[in-house]
């Protein structure tokens, strides 16, 4: 064809890792339902519902002292927790619309929600 | 200072008291810019480029943002023929004219045109050392879209709309820059080509 005879060898390569990185793009922004908002919970019952926008933290007191819940760029964790096997500070980030970390003996548990819910809980 | 405002206009009178018709402009003055053949030329281009940024918002878009970037075909031969310093003169002033003819200057579309335009000369700037034997203008022209949705993503993102949502638009505007880089990139290389067959006489 016409046109082609000006696409170097090196643009090929442009091209094509141009494909990958729409690919790549696609299927990691669209697959996964990013959250809005943490639902945290403390001895059962909603203790606060935080929109994940701002970063902040927030301290959730329980039967056995405080739980500490940091946002930061959109991503909830527990940073720490007065229980002893600390579970929940352990399952590190969360990110995604479903995903859930509990700290059983604190009573406490944060919990992501997207506009939809595509899963009851996701845990890895 | 009304007095010697007044003083100013009396001596006026005095030293040229026929001058052009009770002078309508006492003070007038003329502010002479020396400009030099390369800053006629980068008008010159940047009225190039300015004309297809005017063409291209008549073409009806399905989205707002992707739009073809035609004035970047301009800066891609400008890039390769007068070096980065003129191109980006020339990509700098067709934001700046383009945002007063439209009337956004200044507003949020002024700086997303503004930081796609500088980030994507920032990629050229590192892009056109490439070696050309293998890289042409199809590969610049790719990395300055991806470069240029970066830089309005960036914007958007950080002062517009600071919500993860946005995220869902960026695979459209990632695939959307690769295909008009790749046929703004075929038609500046066409230009260039034509540009150099007949510099050498060749039909």
């Amino acid at each position: 064809m016409h046109a082609l005879r000006h696409i170097r060898p090196g643009d090929w390569l442009t091209l094509l890792s141009g494909s990958v990185c729409v690919m790549w793009l696609t299927l990691s922004l669209w697959s996964g339902e990013l959250a809005d908002k943490a639902v945290i919970r403390s001895g059962g019952k909603i203790f606060r519902e935080v929109p994940l926008s701002r970063d902040q933290s927030i301290e959730v007191p329980g039967p056995l002292g405080v739980s500490l819940i940091l946002i930061q760029h959109r991503k909830v964790r527990i940073a720490s927790d007065p229980g002893p096997r600390q579970y929940c500070v352990r399952q590190g980030w969360l990110e995604h619309a479903g995903e859930i970390a509990l700290c059983l003996p604190n009573q406490v548990s944060v919990e992501l929600l997207g506009s939809h819910k595509r899963y009851d809980s996701l845990n890895y | 200072m009304q007095d010697r405002g007044s003083g100013i206009e009396d001596r006026e009178e005095a030293t040229a008291p026929n001058s052009v018709r009770g002078s309508i402009l006492p003070h007038q003055s003329s502010i002479l810019l020396n400009a030099t053949a390369e800053d006629h030329h980068i008008a010159r281009m940047a009225a190039v480029a300015l004309g297809l940024t005017v063409l291209e918002a008549a073409i009806p878009s399905p989205l707002p943002g992707v739009k073809p970037g035609l004035a970047n075909i301009v800066t891609l031969i400008v890039l390769a023929r007068y070096g980065w310093r003129t191109a980006a003169w020339v990509s700098l002033l067709r934001v700046l004219a383009g945002s007063l003819l439209f009337g956004n200057f200044l507003t949020p579309g002024f700086f997303l045109s503004l930081s796609g335009a500088l980030l994507s000369l920032l990629v050229l700037a590192f892009a056109q050392h490439l070696p050309s034997r293998w890289f042409g203008p199809v590969s610049l022209s790719i990395y300055a879209a991806f470069a240029h949705i970066a830089g309005q993503m960036a914007i958007v993102y950080l002062w517009l709309i600071p919500h993860a949502g946005i995220a869902y638009l960026i695979p459209i505007f990632a695939a959307a820059a690769l295909v008009f880089g790749t046929v703004n990139g075929l038609i500046a290389a066409r230009f260039m080509d034509n540009e150099e067959t007949k510099q050498f006489g060749v039909p």
